[in-house]
């Protein structure tokens, strides 16, 4: 029997093990609360923690793509890159599917092909740490954005009134509006 | 009470000794990220409010006055003789956890400090101590500690994470309304000049010019030409709104936040279009500039004194009542406050729409009506022309902001309203909006950017039911009737739900609106091609 089929049928505990790892980055009275409310709405954080690795998980077994992998390792991060983690703690959840797995087979008799094939998973594993990482960096660069974005907005009006910026106009924007931006200009 | 652990739980013994720190003995540690920078001196004396000095929440030294501690405790001693409801909130909690996993902080976040029972329990420990007998003779068993620095800390970073939305005083079966507890603790923490540069600014802006911003008059009539222009553009009709003007029937009072930025510009235009087409006689005010009030996160007292003004004015240019926009807090402030603190408006009339003569008994008090009341009674009668078409790009669902949904139970009439002016509506999940819908994330003066990590998870539960939403339905639009939501929803959203846009219903009614004597309009407010028109279809 091929790891991977090992690891398909002992998915379930797999993936439990694997969602307590991570409920223990959180205080306890948070973790209570992370697993026992199942409304992804009232419990948002728990719910995409506990959907997004089921998703890695089959992606991982399946050999899947890297876009798709990518998404659902996004809807984790996300969360915990605004999270009150370090960049180390906030992607360390990928890691802990290594020890989570090899606890997981420690009952089987590790063949010789048994342990090439944990190898390759491993070093699979070690690829969606540093994608991980990746998008832990875009989430971050995102917020980063949003604070220069909402500062330009708060004063780009302002600006435009006081006659302090003047647009240049975009010839290929539909003519209202420039028509528009003629008229902000203007006064 | 907490749920009891299921037998084979039972069975799990851990054999690990509990942690040896109690909450109470944890010092908090301020991360950046999660507070505003403090208050500026000069802002906090305009205002004259005590101990103005620049200060730094890092800092070890808080410069605090004297004896802060003797001010704190008498302040407390005041305010619970003076508010039965303070008294009572701090008595009566049973610790039962209804309200704990409500917050969208603790939801989003997971700081237990955020669960509004504990966030209270922060302020009750010292209620204990110093205000009853249990507490005062058992100290510790009764749950009562001492006030100290580190104590004080702790009140202002946590209670400066509280966005008084009240979601979680609908779950609580007492009906403890925590968002009075926060601003207990705002009270006293601006006693000892503990505000935040946010808050203070705006409030200081105001006391001195009238709205948040700072506007003086001629930027503010500058700025609403500017949207007469582009009004013209888009519909071939000019609007002349009048400014200060005496003898007009209605006053029109909106958060300044309309007036400047993105998507809220789009909003006031809106109701321009709308008051225009009506033939409604109102004026706008340059000195009652600003529906928002940021002193309602200071303090009950600056709160008065900045809400004075909108009576004052209404007086001053003998309005019969008075008409207001889109906002949140404001509106808590004036449907629920501004009648005791600056009341009786009885030199006003109770409001009646000149269009359909209907009369807001609801209103028969404060003489100020909110501007999706009277739209909906307008649709309602008949009295609009409206093409949905228009908003057919469109995939909207609704917002409900914290304080119109929490506050007054506006609830019907923005949907009212979106159902009439579009064609393509979808409700998020039920347990995310109404009464229970979830805040933004930044409201109570939290819209800073250097409190963005804070305002992100706060802001994940409500983005998590947009993002269901938008990929169920295709939604692309947020509507909501709020200024800071249409402000800070805008960064959730372009964080969280990347592809749906924030908007205010009177955006979307204007777009919708035909207008008598307009000319074929190609774009919508925001300059983009309608539907069908731009080879956009």
């Amino acid at each position: 029997m091929s790891l991977k089929n090992i690891l398909s049928d002992k998915k379930s505990e797999l993936l439990a093990s694997w969602f307590d790892r991570i409920l223990d980055t959180y205080p306890a009275e948070t973790a209570k609360f992370l697993r026992n409310q199942k409304d992804r709405f009232a419990n948002p954080v728990g719910q995409t923690i506990r959907e997004g690795i089921e998703d890695i998980f089959r992606e991982l077994l399946q050999d899947g793509d890297i876009e798709k992998v990518s998404c659902y390792l996004d809807n984790v991060i996300r969360v915990r890159a605004v999270q009150e983690f370090t960049a180390s703690q906030a992607v360390a959840f990928v890691f802990f599917l290594k020890s989570v797995i090899r606890d997981g087979i420690k009952d089987i008799p590790l063949t010789d092909e048994l342990f090439h094939e944990l190898m390759t998973l491993e070093a699979q594993i070690d690829s969606l740490a540093l994608i991980a990482f990746d998008i832990f960096m875009q989430c971050r660069e995102k917020l980063y954005d949003i604070k220069a974005n909402e500062m330009k907005n708060m004063t780009y009006r302002l600006l435009q009134r006081a006659n302090m910026i003047t647009e240049i106009r975009d010839e290929e924007k539909d003519n209202n509006l420039i028509a528009i931006q003629k008229k902000e200009v203007k006064t | 009470m907490a749920k009891l652990p299921k037998p084979e739980e039972l069975l799990q013994l851990n054999y690990n000794p509990p942690p040896s720190e109690d909450w109470m003995d944890r010092p908090v540690e301020l991360k950046q990220g999660n507070f505003c920078w403090g208050a500026k001196g000069k802002n906090l004396a305009v205002v004259e409010f005590p101990n103005a000095r620049d200060w730094t929440p890092v800092e070890a030294d808080w410069k605090l006055p004297k004896d802060w501690e003797g001010t704190v405790l008498e302040a407390m001693a005041d305010r619970l003789s003076k508010y039965r409801s303070f008294k009572v909130f701090m008595d009566i909690c049973v610790r039962c956890g209804a309200c704990a996993d409500k917050c969208h902080f603790f939801i989003g976040g997971g700081d237990p400090k955020n669960m509004p029972v504990l966030r209270a329990e922060l302020m009750r420990s010292v209620y204990r101590k110093y205000f009853t007998n249990s507490g005062k003779y058992l100290g510790r068993l009764a749950g009562a500690r001492e006030l100290n620095l580190n104590v004080l800390k702790e009140w202002w970073y946590y209670f400066y994470q509280c966005t008084e939305c009240r979601r979680c005083s609908v779950f609580c079966p007492y009906g403890i309304d925590t968002a009075e507890i926060t601003m207990m603790a705002r009270e006293f923490t601006n006693l000892l000049g503990l505000n935040t540069d946010w808050i203070s600014g705006p409030v200081a802006n105001c006391y001195m010019k009238g709205n948040h911003l700072g506007l003086e008059p001629h930027a503010i009539m500058n700025s609403i030409e500017g949207m007469i222009d582009d009004i013209e553009t888009i519909t071939g009709i000019r609007i002349n709104p009048s400014f200060n003007r005496k003898g007009a029937e209605i006053l029109f009072v909106t958060p300044s936040g309309d007036l400047f930025a993105d998507p809220g510009t789009f909003t006031a235009m809106g109701y321009m279009m709308l008051f225009h087409e009506l033939g409604l006689d109102y004026t706008w005010s340059t000195y009652a500039s600003e529906g928002g009030n940021f002193g309602f996160f200071t303090s009950n007292e600056m709160a008065k004194r900045l809400n004075a003004k909108i009576y004052a004015e209404a007086k001053r240019l003998g309005v019969k009542y008075i008409i207001g926009g889109e906002c949140g807090h404001m509106w808590r402030v004036l449907n629920q406050y501004m009648d005791t603190w600056n009341g009786p408006a009885d030199f006003m009339e109770v409001p009646k729409s000149p269009i359909t003569g209907t009369v807001f008994d609801n209103a028969a008090s404060t003489k100020m009506i909110h501007v999706t009341e009277f739209t909906a009674d307008l649709i309602k009668n008949g009295k609009l022309k409206l093409d949905p078409s228009r908003n057919d790009d469109l995939v909207i669902t609704y917002h409900d902001s914290c304080n119109t949904a929490r506050g007054m139970g506006l609830l019907d009439e923005p949907r009212y309203i979106i159902h009439n002016v579009c064609n393509k509506f979808h409700e998020m999940p039920d347990n995310t909006i109404r009464e229970r819908t979830f805040c933004c994330g930044s409201g109570t003066g939290l819209n800073a950017s250097e409190n963005m990590d804070i305002r992100m998870r706060g802001g994940y539960p409500r983005a998590n039911a947009v993002k269901h939403v938008r990929d169920k339905h295709g939604v692309n639009m947020l509507a909501n009737i709020c200024a800071i939501d249409r402000a800070t929803l805008s960064a959730s959203m372009d964080y969280w739900v990347p592809g749906v846009r924030v908007t205010g219903v009177h955006e979307l009614v204007a777009n919708a609106l035909l207008m008598t004597g307009e000319k074929e309009r190609e774009t919508n407010l925001r300059g983009e091609p309608l539907p069908g028109k731009g080879g956009n279809e």
